[in-house]
């Protein structure tokens, strides 16, 4: 079953079946930001080529809507909320923390394509502000300490992974 | 058998619900069948959360802050021996007795309707929805009623749209079923975009099946038989529990052809939004599902007569839909009996900000100000001073302390200036600067006018302007009166209510807060200690443990200080840049 639901929700599949349907547009890009993690040069040509939809409109709705990214992304977004809640509990302070922890600045990716850093307007977990999502996980009730603890714990589940990656591959015949 | 009930909401999961969770499994599998365990919503005590209910037979107790150590303990004593953790206990529902526990005061004023099965059932199951009455509205609609006596009952039980603008529920379903059509649209709006408010997540992530019930009965009201959910991208468990709800609800025949036997089909589509708070206006919304930039139209036409690709389309939100079984089963005069005259029935409020108790409360609409914040939010943090409540997100306003006796109803709260939106209420204490709070929210508008008309799209810009040099220090006299002229064409000249209402919360701090304004512009001074630009930063002695972490980030060498003695920063040198504040591990360095 959820195979299933897999494929229909994949790029390629939704492409293939396109019938001209109207309104499918915009879950065809999101089905490609799913696929590639952002939307390529190329998508926006098959998806105008299928649909017939001119590319520049396509590209114009991709521009409107917050969601769609253009530019590759990192393998783990954050999402830092910068809604109402959160800007009294003090979020500016937060992101401050992860810019300076990343090195990078809101809307940047991190050199070794770990982190892309982004500010969200409400995420909706208003009552443990201040918060931010690490892809679809969220993380409330952030101080500095805490946020560079938990970014530091992902860089170092990575750099493990990464080690026993290595090791794996040096042990084989 | 005890059940065991874990909040698994979003603000559950990041409190840190999963590890109580699997704690539970872990205990379940070391002694199976001594309880059941069951995810759930949230009951709305977002504050202590992990929430975890043990539930047997009617006898109900809710225990706070669950970590896994006090799992153990709730697992060893009350499952196995019977005895009630006394110290972790948030509420005690017993038949007969009083409601108990220390989050009881929280509650008591609380009248849950359209929060009634969050927090108490499963989500993910039909059966669990079914079993607290769940689509016994639904049958009655299809089986009993005809469409205007539905439209008659939604009428006479005053339910006015919970999105904010507050339309009569039935006054519009009415114009919608009058329209000759032989295709017509139930939209629900789920974008819920204001940030500050989180009543919709939680319905949507609580009890899905109210939401499609309710809709469904929208469509046989105005004849339409193809709904939509607009629901926002940021609310990913929303989405999936959605998908979840209509799969089971298809399967047992409450959505698709000849629902009951009663020759009525309906059926509805999931369409994810892709990030833009415009969407959240109705004619906007339509474009985007139409796949379109979503940027708003005239009306009229209304929605009723061209809505939804060009079809009479009803649009109602999350909220609005959940009454609407409630309504049916309970009868329009039960409903009515809650509220105001004008403003019918009850509404849910995210209490947020520097309140202590943030949450969700419903109360009868009415209730003041103070006791939604004093009462139930249960004071400000801290126990600083209360300064002023934000309301309707970045279209509302700043409602000052000293109106806090104001009623929340869709008369009063206007009347002062904020709207009521969709019950986003974001508590301030006196460290917040409300001229930053208005530059913060223009800062949103700003960035989400979608662009069509110039006021909306220039004026904005030209009001952020001001509002940051202010906020910089560099405000000029002339800057006030620029404010207001501004404010007033920029909602006289706009096409949607996004442009119409952008200045409220410019507007509402210059009218309640004047003197903040005059001493950011006059005396280059931040009363509340919040602008960086026009405030020291100053190290706290008694926090200071002298680890030297805040002179060696320092990147101006403001910071001087020996080994395990107290730091002072130089503000002569300080360049304000904010860094030794998120290093310091002891929160010694504070702004003044």
């Amino acid at each position: 079953m959820v195979t299933t639901a897999a494929r229909d929700d994949s790029f390629n599949y939704r492409l293939w079946r396109y019938d001209g349907a109207p309104g499918e547009l915009i879950p065809l890009l999101q089905s490609a930001q799913d696929h590639f993690g952002y939307i390529p040069r190329r998508a926006i040509g098959y998806i105008s080529g299928v649909t017939g939809i001119p590319e520049s409109e396509v590209y114009g709705v991709i521009t409107f809507y917050s969601q769609f990214r253009l530019q590759p992304m990192g393998k783990y977004v954050i999402k830092a909320c910068d809604g109402t809640a959160c800007h009294v509990q003090n979020s500016r302070m937060i992101i401050d923390t992860i810019e300076d922890e990343l090195g990078v600045e809101v809307n940047g990716t991190t050199e070794d394509g770990l982190f892309t850093l982004s500010t969200v307007a409400c995420i909706g977990c208003c009552s443990l502000a201040p918060v931010m999502m690490i892809n679809d996980d969220t993380h409330g009730r952030l101080s500095p300490q805490s946020v560079r603890k938990i970014l530091r714990e992902y860089r170092r589940r990575e750099q493990a992974a990464r080690a026993k990656d290595a090791a794996s591959c040096g042990d084989r015949p | 058998m005890k059940k065991v009930l874990v909040g698994m909401s979003t603000c559950g999961l990041s409190a840190g619900s999963q590890k109580t969770y699997d704690r539970f499994g872990e205990l379940l599998a070391g002694a199976p069948g001594s309880f059941e365990l069951k995810s759930a919503g949230c009951i709305g005590m977002c504050y202590r959360e992990p929430l975890v209910e043990v539930r047997e037979g009617e006898s109900r107790v809710v225990y706070g802050g669950v970590t896994p150590d006090v799992a153990n303990t709730i697992f060893n004593e009350h499952i196995k021996g019977g005895r009630v953790v006394e110290e972790h206990v948030a509420l005690r529902m017993e038949p007969g007795r009083e409601l108990g526990g220390s989050e009881a005061p929280h509650q008591k004023n609380q009248v849950r309707i359209v929060l009634r099965n969050c927090g108490l059932i499963d989500p993910e199951s039909l059966a669990e929805y079914e079993g607290t009455g769940g689509y016994q509205a639904l049958r009655k609609a299809l089986l009993e009623m005809k469409p205007d006596e539905i439209i008659k009952v939604v009428k006479d039980s005053g339910l006015r749209g919970r999105g904010g603008a507050g339309f009569p529920t039935g006054l519009k379903w009415s114009f919608a079923a009058s329209q000759k059509s032989d295709v017509k649209y139930v939209v629900c709006n789920a974008d819920e975009g204001d940030p500050g408010a989180f009543m919709d997540r939680s319905v949507l992530e609580g009890d899905p099946h109210s939401v499609i019930e309710g809709m469904v009965i929208c469509g046989k009201a105005i004849g339409a038989h193809k709904g939509y959910i607009y629901c926002r991208a940021e609310y990913p468990m929303a989405i999936r529990r959605l998908t979840i709800a209509l799969d089971a609800a298809r399967e047992k025949g409450y959505l698709g052809t000849n629902i009951l036997g009663s020759g009525f089909d309906f059926d509805i589509t999931i369409k994810q939004g892709a990030g833009a708070f415009v969407c959240g206006e109705e004619t906007a919304l339509f474009q985007s599902i139409e796949g379109k930039r979503g940027m708003p139209r005239i009306r009229p036409p209304f929605p009723a007569e061209k809505g939804l690709w060009q079809k009479p389309t009803n649009n109602n939100n999350v909220e609005t839909y959940a009454n609407v079984p409630w309504i049916l089963v309970n009868g329009a005069a039960a409903y009515a009996a809650y509220g105001t005259e004008k403003s019918r029935g009850t509404k849910v409020f995210a209490l947020a900000g520097k309140v202590k108790n943030g949450g969700l409360a419903e109360v009868p609409m009415g209730m003041p100000i103070n006791d939604l914040v004093f009462k139930i939010g249960g004071g400000i943090k801290e126990d600083r001073a209360f300064k002023a409540v934000q309301m309707g997100g970045p279209s509302g306003g700043c409602i000052p302390a000293s109106l806090g006796h104001t009623p929340v109803d869709f008369e009063s709260i206007p009347a002062t200036g904020a709207i009521m939106g969709s019950g986003g209420m974001v508590v301030m204490d006196d460290q917040t600067c409300m001229v930053e709070m208005a530059r913060f929210f223009l800062n949103f508008t700003q960035d989400e006018s979608c662009g069509k008309c110039t006021f909306c799209r220039v004026g904005t810009l030209r009001m952020l302007e001001i509002l940051t040099r202010i906020t910089q220090g560099e405000g000029r006299p002339e800057d006030i009166d620029k404010l207001k002229a501004l404010g007033a064409q920029i909602k006289e000249a706009s096409l949607c209510g996004l442009g119409q209402t952008a200045p409220n919360p410019v507007l509402t701090t210059l009218k309640y807060f004047p003197e903040e304004y005059e001493a950011h512009i006059k005396d280059k001074r931040c009363p509340a200690a919040s602008c960086t630009a026009l405030v020291d930063f100053c190290i706290d002695p008694e926090k200071c443990t002298g680890c030297t972490v805040c002179a060696k980030n320092c990147p101006v060498d403001a910071i001087k200080g020996e080994r395990k003695a107290v730091h002072v920063i130089d503000t002569s040198i300080c360049a304000k840049c904010g860094k030794c504040v998120t290093v310091c591990t002891f929160g010694a360095v504070y702004k003044k």
